[in-house]
């Protein structure tokens, strides 16, 4: 109950501030939504009602906290292909269709199906849409209304239209066109412009305002006509009275035509998503850290894209660029999408006439600028640097979209990126054997640390990452959780993009998330995402470091120590040890070394018993170098090693007066009396207050180790420091 | 106790199909170990006509253990194997019969073969599925068990105990697999998430709990000399165990039998079909 008081208490106190972040937005939210809308030869107003509706109901229905909803740039697209196929009414219909779609969908709690897509696929598929809608309202910008069949033409034309426009010679025209590359400059260059007075209105709004002034000042200070041409005025922006007088009526009747569905599964693919890749993104930028209900918003959105379609209004999607804006602004909880929604409803009802004062090219160039923004050069470098592959999935995504369609551009993303798939690892049965497995397996390691380890077997891409998916987000992001990679041949760049998006989140969230066993994995590429392949023989010179590894090498740094990642097969001074006795080590690798190589970390790949017998173990050990000779011993927990050196005739040896030591630890050697002598007090505390470890002495040095996998980057740092205190105590 | 003891079926006969496979001498070696260590009768089951030369090459075989004084017993009989395996078992009593299983080509992966599948999938009787027969013998140090929530389970555990001192393993970790369907609270947010782990705790707790009550009933000498570890996993029934028991590093993997199959479980794998194709460790099977 007093918890129920509290969140109201602080929903009040946040009134305010979410009043505000709603208010910026709907400044955002007004010329984007009509341009949206325009963009997609639908009614400027469509845009606006998708933003009030999606508003009023996601914020209430919804499940995540801080996004923002309306008409989405991503289906600019196929709105058009819709409205242009099927006409506006049949159009409505479809988006009707759609948002019952997005229900099911959120009722069958289809939220991971956004998971199946490679994110190759999807930047090249949003890449595509942004072409699409910078093609068609570039020309529009410089006053050069065009009509083509293809967006292609579209694209292959802006030369022509930028000569064009050199060449003007109507004045109506040139206005037009100035307001437009105006519009588009400020857009360009509002982010560089650090003005805490200007940056107060975000840089549509200013366009808006710009433009609304400029009209005014022809009008009452001029007194002469609006220079800019009239057709390149927005118009039929109704009155508020006229929106509800006049909602349109929704035309049913080609429900059963292929065009039709093909319409409405591209308009549920496009804005499903569109909402689930911003819902985790805005998730990461939530101040206060919570995790958005993404079945719940989808279902939300289905009702408020229902309800829309009726009204008049376009898809309600969650939106990425509005949201991020919300947050920046201290929206803190759903009820600025309301304020957002609230505003836009007031502005509509008091300055209606005034919004056919802005210049059509000022309105695309807003929406020319989103979509420079979704099709840049530098996403398409970013891509690159990933991967060769990827840059052939993204382009073959991008053309296809541009050429056929969404949902044939999407498919064949999908299927290209298998295809790479295979022709990497050269074999098919890899997958066809292992996608169904349940491959991923996890387990609450029940020591004191309690991390999260998570296995994957076989392989892991976007086909089965769902399955990985689901276990991660079964843990709280505030735990440590080790994801293992060491039985697994093959981790695509969709998982290892995810897997750093759960890193980022867990470290937010003071959490911990490590990724081990890629180090054997082989890359072509430098880039931490880029995909891995498990080598029957690994290369001797690795390309390139893996995420782990450069953790490792900013570690070394920071503690000041000496890093080489490169596999060393000479490895005589372990052989002393009693532990490596009956085992074969294969190399060392990941070495970390302090100044005066007293400390030596190391990864390790050792194996026991030999041909068929032969199992491979890898782990983390740490090696201290002593000034000093001591007793050669073994100490361990209890009941951890008697399997190893009950053959050898050892057994445990108590140390006096310390019962609660001699309860919890294993002391082995041959040397009774000098081990019992060299574990004092002092030594004795020392193990009692630390974590356990398996501790092992040659008489002249040390070998530390815990788990028999590698370390974890957090675990390096535990295991070093234990060492370095344990060498003091000693010494 | 009592229940207990009445549920042990110690293993009084083992029984190995034999070929004359590259494998065979690991095989008959690894055979002979085991029922030695049981202190059980052998048989050799041949799918084949009798031949003095052929019996005469078992003997030989088998010489050392024999001086060892095994019990032991070779039967010829013709036809097809999977239905002389079975019929032979159940004509002369083997408790626990002994497969060998493949090795992917090129892969350190091994998986059963159609036929010895067919056995096990059809066996009256506890089947033992062997990775890695050898002629020396290796130590079974770790016997991870399956602590499914099963009728089977009791005797399964018990029976790991048995077979885990005769091996004289030193750690048996009981594996409480919880499916996923058990936890009813979807996780959605972070209010959901909060209610699913304590969901999961709660399992937890009642899992290990009714292992601790299983192993209660075990008597005291087949525990005393164990470490006993149970470690409870969410995930797929039957395929996460071999993962954890691979991961574990496991010696053997002993496992519940599985119930009826239909059509449907092999389109559709699960439970012990899962380990048949992707063998972790060694398998028992308790019948």
């Amino acid at each position: 109950m007093i918890k129920k008081e509290k969140k109201i208490v602080s929903f009040f106190k946040t009134l305010p501030k979410n009043i505000f972040s709603g208010f910026v937005v709907s400044l955002i939210a007004l010329p984007l939504g009509l341009g949206l809308a325009m963009a997609s030869d639908a009614p400027p107003i469509s845009g606006i009602i998708a933003a009030v509706v999606g508003g009023l109901l996601v914020s209430i229905l919804g499940g995540s906290n801080v996004t923002i909803t309306g008409p989405g740039n991503g289906l600019v697209g196929v709105l058009l292909v819709a409205i242009t196929t099927l006409g506006l009414e049949s159009a409505y219909a479809a988006i009707i269709c759609s948002g019952v779609l997005l229900l099911v969908l959120g009722f069958l709690r289809l939220g991971k199906l956004a998971d199946f897509f490679p994110s190759s696929a999807i930047q090249g598929m949003l890449a595509a849409i942004g072409l699409i809608i910078l093609g068609k309202q570039f020309h529009i910008m410089l006053a050069h209304k065009i009509k083509r069949a293809d967006t292609i033409d579209y694209l292959l034309e802006i030369p022509v239209t930028i000569n064009d426009a050199i060449h003007y010679d109507k004045s109506g025209l040139i206005f037009a066109a100035l307001a437009g590359v105006i519009s588009f400059i400020i857009m360009a260059f509002y982010g560089k412009i650090r003005n805490k007075y200007f940056q107060l209105i975000p840089a549509p709004m200013w366009i808006v305002i710009l433009s609304i002034g400029f009209s005014y000042y022809f009008e009452l200070v001029a007194h002469e006509a609006n220079p800019i041409a009239k057709e390149y005025m927005i118009s039929g922006i109704p009155n508020f009275q006229e929106i509800i007088s006049q909602i349109p009526t929704v035309n049913f009747s080609k429900i059963g035509s292929f065009p039709f569905w093909s319409s409405v599964l591209a308009l549920t693919l496009i804005s499903s998503i569109e909402s689930l890749l911003s819902i985790k993104a805005v998730d990461k930028l939530d101040p206060e850290k919570r995790r958005s209900n993404v079945n719940r918003d989808l279902k939300a959105l289905g009702l408020a894209t229902i309800g829309s379609g009726f009204l008049g209004g376009l898809n309600v999607v969650t939106v990425i660029a509005r949201s991020s804006v919300n947050v920046n602004n201290g929206g803190t909880n759903r009820s600025s999408n309301f304020f957002h929604a609230t505003f836009l409803v007031i502005f509509i009802l008091l300055f209606s006439t005034q919004l056919t004062r802005i210049p059509l090219p000022a309105l695309m160039a807003i929406l020319v600028y989103t979509g420079y923004k979704l099709a840049s050069p530098e996403n398409i470098k970013k891509i690159f640097s990933i991967g060769r592959e990827q840059l052939i999935i993204f382009f073959v995504t991008l053309i296809l979209t541009l050429k056929v369609g969404l949902i044939t551009g999407i498919l064949s993303g999908v299927l290209v990126t298998f295809l790479i798939h295979i022709f990497i690892n050269k074999s098919f049965s890899l997958f066809a054997r292992n996608v169904l497995k349940p491959n991923v397996l996890m387990y609450k390691e029940e020591d004191s640390a309690g991390n999260y380890y998570v296995s994957v077997k076989h392989f892991c891409s976007f086909l089965n990452y769902y399955r990985l998916k689901e276990k991660l987000n079964a843990v709280p992001e505030n735990q440590d959780v080790i994801v293992d990679f060491s039985l697994c041949d093959f981790v695509d760049h969709t998982v290892m993009e995810n897997l750093n998006n759960y890193q980022e989140l867990f470290s937010k969230r003071g959490g911990h998330f490590e990724v081990v066993g890629l180090d054997l994995h082989d890359t072509d590429s430098k880039h931490p995402f880029a995909l891995r392949r498990l080598l029957p023989v690994p290369n001797v010179i690795k390309n390139s470091l893996t995420k782990r590894q450069t953790s490792i090498e900013v570690l070394a740094e920071d503690y000041g120590l000496r890093y080489v990642s490169k596999k060393e097969k000479n490895v005589s001074f372990l052989d002393r040890f009693l532990f490596f006795k009956t085992k074969h080590v294969n190399h060392i690798n990941n070495q970390l070394c302090s100044e005066n190589k007293e400390l030596t970390m190391f990864d390790i790949e050792f194996s026991e018993g030999e041909l068929i017998a032969k199992e491979v173990v890898r782990s983390t050990m740490l090696y201290i170098q002593l000034d000093t000779n001591i007793p050669e011993f073994t100490l361990d927990r209890e009941g951890f090693l008697e399997k190893v050196y009950a053959f050898a005739g050892f057994k445990d040896i108590p140390i006096q007066n310390h019962e609660d030591f001699s309860k919890r630890f294993y002391l082995l050697g041959e040397d009774e009396q000098a081990i019992k002598y060299f574990f004092n007090d002092n030594v004795t505390h020392f193990f009692e207050s630390n974590p356990y470890y398996h501790v092992e002495s040659n008489g002249k040095a040390l070998l530390v180790f815990s788990k028999e996998r590698h370390a974890s980057i957090k675990e390096i740092k535990a295991l070093y420091d234990f060492g370095k205190r344990l060498k003091q105590v000693i010494s | 106790m009592d229940k207990i003891a009445l549920l042990l079926k110690p293993f009084h006969t083992i029984g190995i199909g034999v070929t004359f496979s590259p494998n065979l001498k690991a095989n008959v070696f690894e055979a002979s170990r085991l029922a030695l260590l049981f202190q059980s009768k052998l048989t050799l089951i041949h799918v084949g006509e009798e031949s003095s030369e052929k019996t005469e090459k078992f003997k030989s075989l088998l010489a050392p253990f024999i001086s060892q004084s095994l019990e032991y017993d070779i039967v010829f009989k013709t036809g097809d194997p999977v239905d002389v395996i079975l019929s032979v078992s159940l004509e002369k009593k083997v408790d626990l019969l002994i497969l060998g299983a493949l090795k992917q080509e090129n892969f350190l992966k091994y998986y059963v073969g159609s036929i010895a599948r067919k056995i096990t999938r059809q066996a009256k009787c506890s089947v033992l599925l062997l990775i890695k027969p050898s002629v020396e013998r290796l130590p079974c140090s770790h016997v991870v068990v399956n602590g499914l929530k099963d009728p089977k389970t009791e005797k399964t555990i018990a029976s790991a105990f048995y077979v885990a001192n005769a091996l004289g393993s030193e750690k048996i970790t009981i594996v409480e697999e919880i499916t996923q369907d058990k936890i009813t609270t979807k996780v959605d947010d972070d209010k959901s998430l909060r209610k699913a782990n304590i969901v999961k705790e709660r399992l937890k707790l009642r899992e290990t709990a009714r292992v601790n009550n299983i192993i209660k009933n075990i008597p005291e000498d087949h525990t005393k000399d164990i470490v006993i570890k149970s470690q409870p996993i969410f995930g797929t029934k039957g395929y996460s165990i071999g993962h954890y028991a691979q991961i574990a590093r496991a010696d053997l993997l002993i496992m519940n039998a599985p119930s009826k199959m239909t059509f449907w479980d092999r389109l559709f794998p699960h439970d012990i079909e899962h380990i048949l194709t992707e063998l972790p460790t060694d398998v028992l099977i308790i019948q």
